[in-house]
């Protein structure tokens, strides 16, 4: 129990006011106009950014994935593939921040889950607000992370001797086309997100599709090296796409078909995921 | 349904799976009412409310807020009501002025608009020492209230309060029904509780509501008179014949007893606590031996017994009567 003390005595008249109905039904309106919704997605921002800061755990894996991976791939592998670690960066980099980015998405629909669980949500839910704010609040936010991700990779990068011929335009290229490629795939964890039992469910899901997306790509090894079926699937796969053009923008400052693709993925999955997401949170009400 | 009309349902259905959770409820509350809907845990009170509130979908029946239709205006809706739900929902991870600055600026405030209002409300909920504390840190009481705030930041003509003190200590308790009368009126409030003595204190009109049914309608008296204005419990002696204690009983207070036969209970409407003497000693003279006697208002049970002829299903008498001990104290 608090020390507060309670003072039952009526308090303000102010509050006392009454209300009228029927002015209350005429302000009402139907709907939520686009400009309301980009609002309201931006104080449930607000709030993902407030929460961020008071669990900093939250950025663990954003830090020490690119600090980690970055290093320990690049000398672990770079003499196998490449001969030697210097030659193998441009190769690893690119595909480090490819990897980085999607592990980043998973997290949006863990945390979407355990949120969901939360009894502020049941305000949400009640509250004339677009259904999409509470999910599209949460991934604007994430944006942070993901630029903290992608840029970190680089810097670990050029610190052990990456040096990109893009540029830092073309660095700067690839890293907002991380971003936006993850935030795009994030709406497919927020899917997930909703959809599942438990935080930890949408985790193992998570996983199961991540894993072999990110390594049964270009991200760590030559196309060329693999068995056939196998190159085809690379080959296909959206993830080698978005590790070419990382390569293609930080390596080679170019503009690609591949950046192209991948922009056009981004767009496709965000046409076909926002909406089921916002469909299945209106149903779990 | 009239102009003043606030809530208007008829045959209200949810089903979930075979399991019909409301089952048929019509209801009519007028504005400026306390409507109090009072029934066991499971009843449906909460499914009703959620129904009303556009958080469920309506299987069948059909409701309106202010002459708008629930299923087809939702959002409408949504702008004319404020829920206060079972549990506080409200931002854990937030303090208390910054979850009432979100729900302002979510609600179409602007940020110095919500800004005053979080202080207004604060102060007038009593938690102004503690409205940058992180709502972890709130006991149960401060929280309800904090939730009651969020609900009342636009002042909506209509508010739903979903058991607002059931988990809460006697004394805060007592000082949330305070903060109820106070706050909300010039509102219509529509509430649910599992507790007769808190509809008593709160609402204009209850109803019964009783395995998705509405059994019983009416004001607070109108509702406790139906099971007399208290009840003598009786617990009789082993090997003590029931039967003919509940004859001797009846003829005293011209009414059937209403028998719990494994615990050898009884329980003995009264019009006047006085009768009690009057029944006592018509058992000593049929020599019926009895273990224990109390007299008490009546609970939400004995009312539950006489409307439906059971009782609410619920192991939780303790909790009622501690309660009802309270009130009479």
């Amino acid at each position: 129990m608090s020390t507060l003390t309670f003072d039952p005595t009526p308090t303000t008249p102010a509050a006392t006011a009454t209300v009228d109905p029927a002015a209350a039904v005429a302000r009402a309106h139907a709907r939520v106009s686009p400009a309301e919704t980009v609002s309201q997605t931006l104080s449930m921002a607000w709030r993902a950014l407030k929460k961020m800061r008071r669990n900093p755990e939250q950025f663990f894996d954003v830090t020490f994935q690119p600090l980690l991976f970055t290093a320990m791939f690049a000398y672990i592998f770079g003499g196998a593939i490449s001969g030697n670690v210097q030659r193998y960066l441009p190769l690893i980099i690119p595909g480090i921040v490819a990897q980085t980015v999607l592990t980043t998405c998973m997290s949006t629909g863990v945390q979407l889950r355990e949120d969901m669980e939360k009894g502020v949500f049941d305000r949400f839910k009640a509250l004339p607000i677009a259904r999409i704010a509470p999910l599209a609040g949460p991934m604007v936010a994430d944006l942070v992370r993901y630029l903290i991700a992608a840029s970190l990779t680089f810097v670990v990068g050029v610190i052990i001797g990456y040096r990109p011929h893009g540029g830092p335009l073309g660095v700067l290229g690839a890293i907002l086309l991380a971003v936006f490629t993850g935030w795009a795939i994030a709406w497919i964890f927020t899917w997930f997100g909703i959809l599942a039992r438990s935080a930890r469910a949408v985790q193992g899901y998570s996983m199961m599709v991540l894993f072999p997306l990110t390594f049964l790509s270009n991200a760590f090894v030559p196309v060329g090296t693999l068995p056939g079926g196998l190159r085809t699937f690379v080959k296909f796969n959206p993830v080698s796409h978005l590790v070419s053009a990382t390569r293609d923008l930080a390596n080679h400052g170019v503009l690609s078909s591949e950046v192209g693709w991948t922009l056009l993925a981004g767009l496709v999955v965000i046409a076909i995921f926002a909406p089921l997401s916002v469909r299945s949170y209106k149903r779990h009400l | 349904m009239t102009p003043t009309t606030a809530v208007y349902a008829t045959g209200l259905v949810k089903s979930f799976g075979g399991f019909r959770a409301v089952d048929g409820i019509d209801l009519t509350v007028d504005q400026g009412e306390i409507y109090g809907v009072l029934g066991p845990n499971g009843a449906g009170k909460t499914t009703m409310l959620k129904m009303l509130a556009t958080l469920l979908p309506i299987d069948a029946g059909q409701a309106s807020l202010f002459g708008v239709d629930v299923a087809r205006e939702p959002h409408r809706i949504r702008q004319l009501l404020g829920v206060t739900g079972q549990y506080a929902s409200v931002d854990e991870d937030l303090t208390a002025t910054e979850n009432l600055w979100l729900f302002g600026r979510l609600q179409g405030l602007r940020s110095a608009d919500a800004r005053a209002t979080a202080k207004r409300l604060l102060a007038q909920f009593d938690l102004e020492e503690a409205a940058n504390k992180p709502i972890a840190q709130f006991s149960g009481g401060m929280r309800r209230r904090l939730d009651l705030a969020a609900s009342l930041i636009t002042r909506p003509p209509l508010i739903f309060l979903d058991e607002p003190t059931t988990g809460l200590d006697p004394r805060t308790r007592g000082q949330m029904w305070d903060t109820i009368r106070d706050l909300v009126a010039g509102c219509t409030v529509l509430l649910t509780t599992q507790y007769l003595d808190e509809a008593d204190q709160l609402a204009d009109r209850i109803s019964v509501i009783d395995r998705g049914r509405k059994v019983a309608e009416g004001t607070p008296d109108e509702l406790k008179s139906s099971v007399g204005d208290s009840t003598l419990q009786l617990q009789l002696a082993a090997g003590a014949d029931q039967e003919l204690a509940a004859q001797v009983v009846g003829r005293v207070v011209g009414q059937e007893p209403v028998l719990t036969p494994e615990s050898a209970r009884m329980n003995v409407p009264l019009d006047v606590a006085d009768d009690a003497a009057d029944v006592l000693i018509a058992l000593r003279q049929a020599e019926i031996p009895i273990a224990s006697v109390s007299v008490a208002k009546p609970t939400l049970d004995e009312v539950f017994l006489a409307l439906t002829g059971h009782d609410t299903g619920e192991g939780d008498q303790e909790t009622t009567r501690e309660h009802l001990a309270l009130e009479i104290r």
